[in-house]
């Protein structure tokens, strides 16, 4: 549920939020990639990372028979291997969503359906409400809605605020991610103040980014987001969760956003309950990388299926 | 769930626990006996004497390290100011040539002397390869710069350079303190005798043999180890014409006395107690990382460390919840781990004065948290701790204690801070935390330190000065000013 903040009051929480310093951000950052994950650890995050993994595909081809691939690959992602988990949900656009739905029912895979004119979210709010709704009535478990940039950067906080409300409203059981495009917003400022106001309005994961805008993830946007999301918890007792997407492609990365998790907020976090990656060429890097940490050589690609 | 080994039973772990990452040991030889460094060679002490270098983190000996006596630094400083004639004919752009490579011979030789200044020390390998070796490089490689532009460094001034200069080097940064003293004295044509600290030898005797690598002329740099007494002796010995320390302020005050009268040049970079400012406006998570680095760097053996944190009353709830929570995720141990954050502490004996001036803060009244978290069983360790509810009069809130020991007071107005911070015989450095760019430059005004970062803290750079005020001495080290103590000027 929405925590409830009268719009009388939206203007005082956004002045509230706390400032960020850039160079310390990145300072952080940068100190925490340094840290050596091996053996064990290693591949305790492998396993976390595939198991925390929102396999997407978002593009003007995907067919049902594309999507009914990335699900095969999302449940098995190496077949006849036991100890290889599968992933946490497969993430697609609104048409797409009967076809995933028809493969992954009942299997704990969840259906992600990106939504609210994604990407670009410049579209009317009964458009976007209409196509939650339909994305949710078609079986998705989870909704990934964009935030509308022009109006948050335009300083209609308000806007932002209620749109998010009324989607939250329209996706009824479905869990709500919120996507920010912190590539749009300019600042860590703006990414900060995002994060505040999508949590407040509702938001039960907060994600960095479409994907279709360059940067997309990186790891200070992560950072700023992971200490807003502590905050928010700590003021109000409401755990969100957070979706790092974009642009991670290889287990290293996927390792450095876990060390991030952990080192901020910490063990209640790791966990797909509140923690995804949104990745769609990622899978392969990770299972290669067990294989690598089993065998202690690397193997062709040629072993690891490509859907 | 965890991904096991094929064929071996999965052990899920419940927490992500990082495995050991130790840094490789195995390129670095740590002779067991190390002689004196006198005109570019390797010599026997006349005193026949040794000592032992333990490694903080193990107790285990290291090395023997020869002790020097009067007749053994009567050498030293005689090499030093036979050597004087002829470096400081040298052509400037040759000498800059030497100082160069000796800068490129550190970098070359980075890990090894991370690796053995982890060893000696009980610093974090991160930060040895990270901070203190790329630094000493750094600053060899900034004064090789000025070695033939001093013309332009002190204009219509001749600068010329003094002749011997003796320097005594503390433990807690042995080869950054040796290049911040030894690479202005070079560049400027005068030479050395080096004495490092007792505890930790072993990086100054790998400098001695990247000495001999880069062929640096006989006697430019010589290095004389032992105790308090050697370097007494360093500083008392008439061919010395110029005396760098870097150490407590007990032995900066009794270096004074003893150089009172001689006409000898002193620069003294001595303790302090800084504070570190937050503002109620302060982006605040990014102040405890500032907060942390500032205190548990190096484990709070740092002279410039921010050892009493000044917090606006109205925060001191929130920022006080973060910085424990944020002590909690501090890894202490293993020194040669690279995921180590905090080491060992560097001496049994330094361990002593930490210990001791805890239960004095306990004693009186002070509120202590350590966050928990497994110690070793052997070596010397000191958990991260704060205290709070510190009163201005506490002897935590006065005394230097060089180890992971921060001391929290509030204030209420910019004003008070001000009168706070600088209520202390010391004045090294200070922080500010606000994004009030006035507020910065105003706080920076009126702190009397030598150093005041801003939203950062503990950054170095070869290009800036450093150095103190007051009881934490005088002269600055680093950028044109380290400069000026090793030159006379018409």
């Amino acid at each position: 549920m929405a925590v409830s903040v009268s719009l009388a009051h939206l203007g005082s929480l956004m002045r509230g939020v706390r400032s960020v310093d850039q160079v310390g951000v990145e300072e952080r950052v940068a100190a925490l990639s340094k840290r050596s994950i091996k053996k064990q650890s290693k591949l305790w995050a492998l396993d976390l990372a595939i198991r925390c993994m929102d396999l997407t595909t978002l593009e003007g081809a995907d067919t049902p028979g594309k999507v009914a691939a990335l699900c095969a690959k999302g449940l098995r992602p190496s077949p006849g291997d036991d100890a290889i988990p599968p992933v946490a949900a497969i993430c697609i656009y609104p048409s797409m969503v009967p076809a995933a739905v028809a493969h992954v029912r009942g299997t704990g895979v969840r259906v992600a359906s990106v939504a609210t004119a994604f990407p670009s979210g410049q579209s009317f709010t009964d458009v976007k409400v209409a196509e939650t709704r339909e994305a949710v009535a078609a079986g998705a478990d989870e909704i990934d809605m964009v935030i509308d940039r022009g109006a948050f950067l335009a300083g209609d906080h308000e806007k932002v605020y209620e749109e998010i409300g009324t989607v939250k409203e329209a996706c009824g059981a479905a869990h709500l991610k919120v996507i920010l495009e912190t590539g749009e917003l300019g600042t860590y400022d703006s990414v900060r103040r995002a994060s505040v106001l999508a949590m407040a309005a509702g938001a039960d994961f907060i994600k960095t980014s479409t994907g279709k805008i360059q940067p997309a993830a990186t790891l200070p946007v992560s950072l700023v987001m992971m200490e807003a999301i502590r905050d928010f918890h700590r003021e109000t007792g409401r755990a969100v969760g957070f979706k790092p997407a974009g642009g991670i492609r290889t287990a290293k990365q996927a390792i450095a956003y876990l060390v991030l998790l952990w080192e901020t907020l910490g063990q209640d976090w790791m966990t797909p309950e509140r923690f995804r990656l949104g990745a769609s060429s990622l899978l392969n890097d990770v299972l290669m990388q067990v294989e690598k940490e089993r065998s202690g050589a690397y193997q062709s690609e040629d072993y690891f299926t490509k859907d | 769930m965890a991904i096991a080994k094929r064929g071996v039973p999965a052990t899920p772990s419940p927490t992500f626990e990082y495995a050991p990452a130790p840094e490789a040991t195995d390129h670095v030889r740590i002779a067991s006996k190390y002689d004196l460094f006198v005109g570019g060679r390797f010599v026997r002490a006349h005193s026949r004497r040794r000592f032992a270098t333990v490694n903080p983190a193990t107790e285990e000996t290291l090395s023997e390290v020869a002790e020097a006596d009067e007749v053994d630094v009567d050498r030293a400083v005689t090499a030093a100011a036979d050597a004087f004639r002829s470096w400081s004919a040298l052509p400037a752009a040759r000498r800059a040539r030497y100082v160069f490579r000796i800068s490129r011979l550190i970098q070359e030789r980075a890990r090894e002397l991370a690796v053995v200044e982890t060893l000696d020390g009980g610093k974090p390998i991160k930060e040895s390869r990270d901070v203190d070796v790329p630094l000493a490089a750094a600053h060899f490689f900034y004064y090789a710069g000025w070695a033939d532009k001093l013309e332009w460094a002190f204009p219509n001034r001749r600068p010329r350079p003094l002749g011997v200069a003796g320097q005594v080097i503390p433990w807690n940064f042995p080869l950054l303190m040796l290049a911040w003293k030894v690479a202005p004295a070079l560049a400027a044509g005068n030479t050395v005798v080096l004495k490092p600290a007792e505890t930790t030898p072993l990086t100054a005797m790998l400098f001695a043999d990247v000495c001999q690598q880069a062929e640096l002329p006989p006697g430019v740099v010589n290095i004389v180890t032992g105790a308090g007494e050697t370097g007494a002796l360093v500083v008392g010995h008439p061919a010395v014409r110029k005396v760098a320390f870097t150490g407590s302020t007990e032995v900066g005050k009794l270096i004074q006395r003893q150089l009172a009268g001689t006409g000898k040049r002193l620069t003294l970079e001595l303790g302090g107690k800084a504070a570190n400012v937050v503002f109620d406006d302060a982006p605040l998570d990014q102040a405890v990382e500032g907060i942390v680095n500032g205190i548990y760097f190096n484990q709070g053996h740092v002279c410039c460390a921010g050892s009493r944190l000044l917090v606006q009353e109205s925060i001191a709830g929130p920022l006080l919840e973060k910085l424990k929570r944020r002590l909690t995720t501090l890894r202490v141990g293993d020194p040669l781990d690279k995921n180590t954050d905090v080491g060992a502490i560097n001496s049994r004996q330094q361990l002593d004065r930490i210990e001791a001036l805890v239960r004095s803060g306990v004693d009186e009244g002070a509120e202590l948290y350590q966050p928990e978290c497994a110690l070793p069983e052997r070596g010397w360790w000191f958990r991260p701790t704060l205290f709070t509810n510190v009163a201005q009069s506490s002897r935590i809130a006065r005394e230097e204690i060089f180890g992971p020991v921060l001391s929290v007071l509030t204030f209420r107005t910019p004003d008070e801070a001000v009168e706070k911070a600088n209520n202390t015989p010391y004045g090294l450095s200070a922080g500010v935390w606000t994004e009030k760019g006035s507020r910065i430059l105003w706080m920076a005004e009126r702190m009397r330190a030598g150093v005041v970062w801003a939203n950062t803290y503990n950054r170095f750079d070869p290009t800036s000065p450093f150095g103190g005020y007051k009881e934490s001495g005088f002269g600055r080290e680093g950028g044109l000013h380290g400069l000026a103590p090793y030159v006379e000027l018409a």
